[in-house]
């Protein structure tokens, strides 16, 4: 059975480590701040300006001079910082935050990554994910592992527009974990509950070795 | 002390609005723009506008209603996603769109407000960003050139300013805002409150009066959320 987003966002809060900073995407990757371990510290940057971000406030305290990049309104803790758009992409580009989470369109088997755009159909940016994958130290994915279409989405070359070249460290789907290395070749280290290799083969563009 | 203190929106935007002009809008989301600004601008009806801004608005409010006057030609943002219209207006090709990661944005405005040409940066490397761009390799990596950026025109928004120009920001709403003040040919301030010079901590001014020319006290502050999200109080 494949993993949920939930499951998928537990998976991925495996990643963190003790006293890294930490800059998740909108979507699941939002739901990993669910997931750090108990006692683990892992601050939370928030590249709208913020470090530290604390959780939803209770209903009624919303400060709508408080959000997180994903516009939603968060709280502050007593370790929090605020600073301006520059500065946060200097954390970001000058390799200070530890680990990024990110969604994805595509991700190939080169470690490229695709997830901004499509030509002639959705235009809304890149946001800060260019910078992200550029900068920050290690850029772990998360996604669907098929299109609505069942097209794959772990491709050989990605046909969309490119986010970066030679990002993607670790890519995890609902089907499976993928050490993407950053083009040195994909190798499947785990799989869902029930899932097969032969079935990740047939739903998967990218060449991959397995190491289970 | 020159009169940096401006009645209203309109009063501070006197003789500075030009059609075809450049303005730099700080704000990230509906977050820390200036909303009384916006208003006055959309009230000069000025057009063919190039609008420098993380983002658009939404259909209604911010930016979003200089989009719907049609007074916007061209936009300079890095996310658009929640203005529909704003992508109805592009795929139609009545609306130019730049895209810029939203580092390189705030960098470009920050190296333009310091009188920096340009700089190079590992940001869109590879990607149709670095396409027709100088490239240069630095140590091994490779980096491309972004010009700085400045604005005939900067919006900000503080949540605290003095006579002098000095301004605070809170929180989340600081974005954009303190680059975007020093980027502008002419940098108008709208702020919550108008404080008593020499009231503000002068260790913790964020933007030094210097850059801003105008300042005014917004009449109105609807301060939207865009997403609001909440969990219910744990109940004991």
């Amino acid at each position: 059975m494949a993993w949920s987003r939930e499951d998928l966002a537990a998976r991925a809060a495996e990643e963190l480590r003790d006293g890294f900073y930490v800059n998740l995407g909108i979507g699941i990757p939002t739901l990993v701040a669910n997931y750090i371990p108990d006692g683990m510290d892992v601050t939370l940057q928030s590249e709208n300006g913020m470090l530290g971000m604390g959780p939803f406030p209770y209903e009624g305290e919303a400060d709508p001079d408080l959000i997180n990049a994903g516009k939603q309104t968060i709280t502050e803790l007593p370790s929090s910082s605020y600073f301006n758009s520059a500065d946060s992409f200097a954390m970001i580009r000058g390799g200070h935050i530890n680990l990024s989470i990110l969604g994805a369109m595509q991700v190939a088997e080169n470690g490229d990554l695709a997830n901004w755009m499509v030509p002639g159909k959705m235009v809304k940016g890149m946001g800060g994910a260019m910078d992200l994958v550029a900068g920050v130290k290690r850029v772990v994915i998360v996604m669907e592992h098929n299109e609505k279409s069942g097209a794959p989405k772990l491709v050989k070359q990605c046909s969309l527009p490119l986010t970066g070249a030679k990002v993607v460290d670790l890519l995890i789907t609902d089907l499976g974990v993928f050490e993407v290395n950053r083009g040195a070749g994909v190798v499947l280290t785990a799989m869902a509950p029930g899932v097969t290799v032969e079935e990740i083969k047939a739903k998967t563009e990218a060449a991959f070795t397995v190491r289970l | 002390m020159v009169d940096k203190v401006c009645n209203d929106a309109a009063d501070a935007l006197a003789g500075v609005l030009k059609d075809g002009m450049t303005i730099m809008a700080g704000g990230f989301g509906l977050c820390g723009i200036a909303e009384n600004l916006i208003a006055a601008i959309r009230e000069a009806g000025v057009k063919d506008l190039t609008v420098v801004s993380n983002n658009c608005g939404v259909d209604d409010f911010g930016l979003g209603i200089l989009l719907a006057g049609g007074q916007i030609r061209k936009m300079i943002s890095s996310y658009v996603g929640e203005n529909k219209l704003f992508e109805k207006l592009y795929l139609s090709g009545e609306l130019e769109l730049e895209f810029n990661p939203q580092g390189t944005l705030a960098e470009r405005i920050r190296a333009g407000g310091a009188g920096i040409p340009a700089f190079f940066t590992k940001t869109g490397v590879g990607t149709l960003v670095a396409e027709g761009k100088e490239v240069r390799d630095f140590d091994g990596e490779t980096y491309v050139m972004e010009r700085g950026l400045t604005a005939d025109l900067s919006i900000v928004k503080a949540w605290k300013g003095d006579a002098e120009g000095n301004l605070v920001y809170r929180k989340t709403a600081r974005n954009f805002n303190p680059m975007m003040a020093t980027a502008g040919r002419v940098t108008i301030a709208e702020v919550e409150e108008l404080v008593e010079v020499g009231s503000l901590d002068k260790d913790a001014i964020h933007t030094p009066g210097i850059y801003v020319d105008r300042l005014v006290r917004g009449a109105v502050y609807e301060k939207r959320i865009e997403r609001e999200t909440t969990r219910p109080k744990e109940v004991a």
